[in-house]
């Protein structure tokens, strides 16, 4: 059984191995290693969990059964699925996420015995607060993944689904989540706890039916950030530091990601993830053009597809001219010609 | 005095958000989706919590509700975790240097 101190320790270091892999997944160059430092940080963070209980009887080989049933169905997803159908399959694991979160909750709060979390219907108030956090945001994040999914799928119309009411609705669920959280934690009821998860569900649906399809990438980073969130509430909650830091990570990155792809896009990241806002404002020609999903690059980006294309065709145009990067291209084309590769 | 040890969670969680908002910043636009798919993959790390759960009670009953969701969640955590970092690599694998056949 490992001490308490060396797994924290442990956990730090997966904690750092995650730090790497965001770091290395964001330049091409160092991204499998990226990666790699994210599976290696998994596998620590998982072993040393397994080491720190240092339970090794039936128990551990019912986790082990389930852990492989799971790795298994998850491989099998991996390989089959098309590469075009990549952020769909995203959407969709975010939804276990979240929903892993929420039973991790619902056990916590079935058993706080076992979590030295005070006795069943005296969980110390912390404690509480922190498990209604993650578990409403798990639930958010479960919900409103699955819409993304099924409008990625196209099962469900990808364009933005708006009713009348819709915002102060919205606003309504969000204050009576808040109020469920404060009246469960001082009255410790299971009721409202089910309550809470029910309003958390409801609330990611509609938060993500107004969001048309081409913001799609931007909503699922988002959820993504949510689910850190969850992850990290229940940190708290268990006192884990290794959910701790990740989901803080998740977290935050989610956020910026999606702030960033939104910028790419050259869409407002409020109109995006308020939902809908934007859309009923606009006419119909307009939002048609909205819908287009916008690709944009910069320097490294040119760089490295180039340098991995085995010839390339430069097409001057007046730009260029204005710009007067005539010399800029010729020093490009001698770079280019260089890597062998053809330039026409 | 004593510090409470929640402060010392609350500091690790407020420097962690501060790391992740830094060191994706530089991220370039055709590795979104493969660092998207990554974050997921670590945000998995929910499993950890799935684990004690399952595992935690009295050992003589394995079978409770709440170990029960443990485990539901142990499985749900694992699809993301094998998922997440396989489909990861496969997207990666395809940003690899092609072998020029010449």
């Amino acid at each position: 059984m490992l001490s308490a101190n060396l797994s924290a320790i442990f956990y730090l270091i997966s904690g750092v191995l995650f730090i790497l892999a965001l770091r290395g997944l964001s330049s091409p160059e160092t991204s499998r290693q990226g990666n790699f430092f994210g599976i290696l940080g998994m596998i620590i963070a998982i072993t040393v969990t397994f080491l720190s209980i240092g339970n090794f009887s039936t128990g551990f080989v019912v986790v082990l059964i389930f852990l492989l049933i799971g790795g298994l169905i998850g491989a099998f997803i991996a390989y089959k699925i098309p590469m075009t159908a990549m952020p769909e399959l995203v959407a969709g694991f975010h939804s276990l996420v979240g929903l892993a979160a929420v039973f991790v909750a619902i056990a916590a709060f079935l058993n706080p015995e076992a979590f030295n979390l005070g006795s069943s219907g005296n969980i110390k108030l912390g404690s509480l607060i922190e498990m209604s956090i993650g578990a409403a945001v798990g639930a958010i994040t479960f919900s409103g993944s699955i819409i993304a999914f099924l409008k990625l799928q196209g099962i469900m119309s990808g364009s933005p689904i708006t009713f009348k009411g819709q915002h102060p609705l919205n606003a309504l669920i969000l204050i009576s989540i808040i109020v469920l959280t404060y009246l469960l934690c001082s009255t410790q009821s299971s009721n409202l706890f089910w309550i809470l998860l029910a309003v958390s569900f409801l609330i990611g649906f509609l938060l993500i039916i107004p969001i048309g399809g081409a913001d799609m990438p931007v909503v699922i980073s988002m959820l993504n950030s949510y689910s850190g969130w969850a992850a990290a509430g229940i940190g708290f909650t268990l006192e884990n530091t290794a959910l701790i830091i990740t989901g803080a990570l998740v977290g935050s990155s989610g956020a910026i990601l999606s702030y960033i792809m939104c910028k790419g896009m050259n869409r407002s990241f409020f109109n995006v993830i308020l939902g809908g806002f934007g859309a009923t404002e606009q006419s119909a020609g307009e939002k048609n053009k909205e819908q287009r999903p916008v690709k944009s690059g910069n320097a490294d980006d040119a760089a490295f597809l180039m340098k991995n294309a085995s010839s390339v065709i430069i097409v001057p145009g007046y730009g260029m001219a204005v710009a007067q990067a005539q010399h800029a291209l010729r020093e490009m084309v001698d770079t280019l010609k260089k890597n062998d590769i053809k330039v026409s | 005095m004593e510090i409470d040890p929640f402060i010392f969670r609350l500091s690790i969680f407020i420097l962690s958000i501060f790391i992740g908002y830094y060191v994706v910043w530089s991220v370039t636009p055709s590795l979104h989706t493969p660092l998207m798919s990554v974050t997921n993959a670590i945000s998995s790390v929910i499993i950890v919590g799935a684990i004690i759960a399952g595992l935690a009670g009295n050992s003589d009953t394995i079978f409770n509700t709440s170990s029960i969701f443990g485990f539901l969640a142990i499985s749900l955590a694992a699809i993301n975790i094998f998922g997440g970092f396989l489909v990861t690599q496969r997207m990666l694998a395809m940003y690899k240097k092609k072998k020029k056949d010449k």
